[in-house]
């Protein structure tokens, strides 16, 4: 059957002063309708610029290239600007990771809701606010008519992310893009925007690619996980994979550095990785991930493949699955 | 915005206040204005006389109130050199001044804005680097020597268009291009700085992830948020207009308030020319008063505060 | 014979950020071809005693009008042609070169002293101080700056030093805004507060600690005066408010070539291209100053 989105060897580069910067090399993936995969990884790891690269609004200087990028059955390397932005906002959305600056300040609510669906689905203006309407009472903004008058200014910013994920309801999209959404709110809101988006994709049916720092948030909504590192998936799993067989040393890392309520003991340290990120310029030599790696031998000089471990779980390490299983960063110290 | 509005107003009043102080003391200036009027051949009991006529004689703080009053009711005294209302001989110039003004203005803005904007889509590229040439070499050029360039060109060795007067529409084509240009660099820098903040924007962002079309998001979505300083300075410029008025008026023997303050000034017809300097004051500070009105007010953060 | 223990030339190999200004200026274009244009004009205006080919104000009535050399009628004698009194124009324009640089340089210093002491009067002390120095400069840009100084030279008679102190009284207006803000901006420093803590007078703060940080954004507004002043100069002359004749003044020069302009092109465009060509390349003085202090504000 054929996936909803799928991806092969996509990468992105930029010339810098210095050389090529490489921040995202060779990312392959699928996703199915209704499925949530959640792309994992520190800052600066690539993520963001993976899914500005999916629905092509890379800045100018940025250059893409992928061995396949299909949505729906349709090839989207050789697509048209214009082809390529009816599809935007209509079959495949995006929330962004600032509501505070996402939101255009001179046109009201209403205005930025409902100009979409009108230029996509050529709706009337009275079917596209009561569209418009009907989401805001979905994504839980009381008094939804009366606030379609309103300026982004006059709402907070919880509420305003709420607008947002309304806006990308608006065209129902097959497939919505959050780029780290609930990282700039207080953590109540995030909570309350998680459950919101969980309910909403059991509602509407729709696939969600979640871009996240947070393993906390990924254990709530994920299906399926990418670790990401430097610029590249180091494994890839289902989430009970990821969570309760972690192989890669970074998967393991960032696990380690989550207090688990009932695991973690009382007085222990929480665990860190030390060491900072490669400069991605261009390329990187070997695994990316060797300079911090506890783990790490003259054979991480070559930068392996990412290779499947089991059925769907793969993993990019020149170590064996068993060696892997075993280690911890306690141990490897 | 009330208040805002409020104070402003209160602002605009102090510097008009201020201004006509200036104004007057002009008079005062050089000299004794009894003598400037009684002429070089005039005899003490002469000048005695055009004083008490005048009013010269009486305490300067009561002649500015009494100068200030009549202003205020559109009495502006009567011209030295006509004799007449020096209100109906200003009035009956100043439609000239004011058409001509607000002609260079759009003009300015017509060209500005669209190159402007459409130089920020493209940094460094041809257009970019011709609307910058285009905006030094403005700044560069005197208005009266772009004028008289354009008279030889125009009006001489092509024959299209006239070389002054005012009685026809053709008249004011080569006057508002020698006006207006003096204003395009500096409305198409702040366009362009404006738009490519604004381009860079998460908004314009988000707009692009909605699939709006290209254009929608210059003139909508970006040029919507640049332009509000801009219209700022396209009230100023016209304000200073006004003052380049006086030289491009000449040029072309347009019958307007520049050209008659030019003359006013020529002739030592003190009250003609504190009118106009008065006038053209108020002009200027009430375009800044309503550009800042109107600066409020296209932001919506501060219309609805 | 010691070997060092550390080399120092080694050890500070990047180069101090004046240093590095330094680099970049002498990479600017603007600056480059600007700065150059300008010190030709001024090395032509000091030493037109020995350059200009006769007097400027020697009228020769059998030999006006003359054509500029590459024009029919040309000669080697005067080069850029006689005027309608016969004098020779190409000695009247070195002269005239003179006019412009000090009205422009003079006017500039005049008005930038002005400017700069009370912009800096206003940004520093704030509050009250700056409330006024602000309705200074809203009264100064409500008047009509070409009208005011018309008016103000029919009143005191038309000459350099008039036309001189009348634009530098009343072209202050940029200085003292550019300088307040930046005063402001420097203020909230963190060095600043530490002068402060530290005891230092107000005026010797003022003088060691924000007025060289000024000195960038005072400079590109002293281009831009300078420009300023010299195109109004170069208007007032025009209608005949400002230097007055027989002075080689550019702009009188265009006013006097006015009535011929019809049959001899040249007579007005010879001095208004002298005057574009300074104007102009003043600007990229000053827009090369701004590139080369402040990268980031380069539009």
């Amino acid at each position: 059957m054929q996936s909803l989105m799928s991806v092969e060897n996509l990468s992105v580069e930029i010339p810098v002063g210095a050389g090529l910067l490489k921040p995202v090399r060779g990312v392959s993936f699928s996703i199915e309708k209704g499925e949530t995969l959640c792309i994992v990884g520190e800052s600066g790891c690539g993520k963001s610029l993976t899914s500005l690269a999916l629905m092509r609004i890379l800045p100018k200087v940025a250059r893409l290239s992928a061995d396949k990028m299909e949505f729906s059955g349709t090839d989207l390397k050789p697509l048209s600007e214009r082809k390529m932005s009816a599809l935007r906002g209509n079959k495949i959305s995006m929330i962004f990771q600032d509501p505070m600056t996402s939101l255009n300040p001179s046109f009201t609510i209403g205005n930025q809701l409902m100009e979409g669906i009108i230029r996509h689905q050529g709706v009337s203006r009275k079917e596209a606010r009561d569209r418009a309407v009907f989401l805001l009472e979905k994504v839980g903004i009381t008094a939804a008519a009366s606030r379609l008058a309103q300026f982004p200014h006059q709402l907070s910013g919880g509420l305003r992310q709420r607008v947002m994920i309304a806006m990308t309801l608006m065209c129902s999209p097959d497939l919505i893009i959050a780029d780290e959404p609930t990282t700039a709110l207080d953590v109540t809101i995030q909570a309350k925007i998680l459950g919101l988006l969980k309910e909403l994709q059991a509602e509407f049916g729709m696939a969600l690619i979640f871009i996240t720092h947070d393993l906390g948030v990924v254990a709530r909504i994920a299906d399926k996980i990418a670790v990401m590192y430097a610029g590249a998936f180091v494994e890839t799993g289902s989430a009970e994979q990821i969570f309760n067989a972690p192989m890669h040393p970074y998967t393991k890392g960032l696990l380690s550095c989550i207090p688990v309520p009932g695991k973690t003991e009382r007085g222990s340290r929480l665990g860190s990785i030390p060491g900072v990120v490669p400069s991605l310029i261009n390329g990187v030599s070997g695994c990316g991930f060797r300079s911090r790696c506890p783990v790490a031998t003259e054979e991480c000089a070559i930068e392996p493949d990412l290779e499947n471990v089991e059925a769907d779980h793969q993993l990019r390490c020149v170590h064996s699955a068993e060696y892997l299983k075993k280690m911890t960063w306690e141990t490897a110290e | 915005m009330l208040r805002f509005i409020i104070k402003r107003l209160f602002l605009a009043v102090a510097v008009a206040f201020t201004v006509s102080m200036i104004s007057f003391s002009l008079l005062f200036m050089a000299g004794d204005p009894a003598i400037a009027l009684a002429g070089e051949s005039a005899t003490e009991a002469d000048i005695e006389a055009y004083r008490v006529q005048y009013g010269f004689d009486r305490p300067i703080f009561e002649q500015y109130v009494s100068w200030l009053g009549n202003f205020l009711t559109g009495d502006f005294g009567k011209s030295y050199y006509f004799g007449t209302p020096v209100f109906d001989l200003v009035m009956s110039k100043l439609p000239v001044t004011m058409t001509l003004g607000f002609c260079a203005i759009t003009f300015a803005i017509l060209i500005s804005i669209p190159m402007g904007a459409i130089a920020a889509t493209r940094p460094n590229s041809l257009i970019d680097r011709v609307a910058l040439f285009i905006a030094v070499v403005g700044q560069a050029m005197p208005s009266f020597w772009f004028a008289l360039l354009m008279i030889v060109a125009f009006a001489v060795k092509l024959g299209w268009l006239p070389v002054s007067g005012s009685s026809s529409w053709y008249h004011f084509i080569m006057p508002t291009i020698a006006l207006g240009y003096y204003a395009t660099p500096a409305i198409m820098r702040l366009t362009r700085a404006g738009m490519m903040e604004v381009l860079g924007t998460d908004y314009i962002r988000t707009a692009r992830a909605k699939g709006m079309s290209p254009t929608k998001i210059l003139f909508k979505h970006a040029l919507r948020n640049a332009v509000i300083p801009v219209v700022g300075l396209a009230a100023v410029q016209l304000g200073f207009m006004l003052s380049g008025s006086v030289i491009i008026e000449s040029i072309f023997a347009l019958n307007g308030a520049g050209f008659l303050a030019f003359e006013s000034i020529s002739r030592n017809d003190f009250p003609v020319v504190q009118a106009l300097i008065m006038i053209f004051s108020l002009i200027y500070v009430l375009l800044t008063l309503l550009s800042d009105v109107l600066n409020a007010w296209l932001d919506p953060r501060i219309r609805t505060a | 014979m010691l070997k060092p223990v550390v080399n120092l030339a080694e050890a500070d190999a990047t180069p101090s950020p004046a240093a590095q200004m330094r680099r970049r200026a002498m990479r600017n274009m603007s600056l480059l071809f600007g700065g150059g244009v300008v010190l030709i004009v001024a090395l032509c205006a000091i030493f037109a005693g020995f350059l200009a080919p006769q007097d400027p104000y020697q009228q020769d009535l059998t030999a006006r009008l003359i054509s500029p050399i590459w024009m029919d009628g040309g000669s080697w004698d005067h080069i850029l042609g006689t005027d309608q009194l016969g004098r020779d124009y190409l000695s009247r324009l070195l002269f005239g070169a003179r006019i412009s640089l000090f009205i422009g340089v003079v006017t500039a210093l005049i008005s930038g002293i002005i400017g700069t002491t009370l912009g800096v009067t206003a940004g520093y002390f704030g509050g009250r101080v700056d409330a006024v120095v602000m309705f200074l400069i809203t009264v100064r840009l409500s008047m009509p700056v070409i009208l005011v100084a018309l008016a103000a030279v029919a009143l005191f008679g038309g000459s350099l030093q008039v036309v001189v102190l009348v634009l530098g009284f009343l072209l202050w207006d940029r200085f003292a805004v550019v300088i307040r803000a930046s005063t402001k901006q420097i203020r909230s420093q963190d060095y600043i507060i530490s002068a402060q803590a530290l005891g230092c007078s107000q005026t010797r703060i003022i003088m060691t600690e924000i007025m060289p940080n000024l000195l960038n954004n005072l400079i590109v507004v002293l281009t831009l005066e300078m420009a300023a002043a010299i195109i109004i100069e170069a208007g007032l002359s025009f209608l005949g408010l400002g230097v007055q004749p027989p002075l080689p003044s550019w702009g009188l020069m265009i006013a006097e070539g006015k009535d011929m302009m019809l049959f001899l092109p040249w007579i007005i465009t010879i001095p208004g291209v002298a005057l574009f060509v300074l104007v102009f390349s003043i600007n990229l003085v000053g827009d090369g100053v701004r590139d080369v202090t402040a990268p980031e504000n380069r539009n």
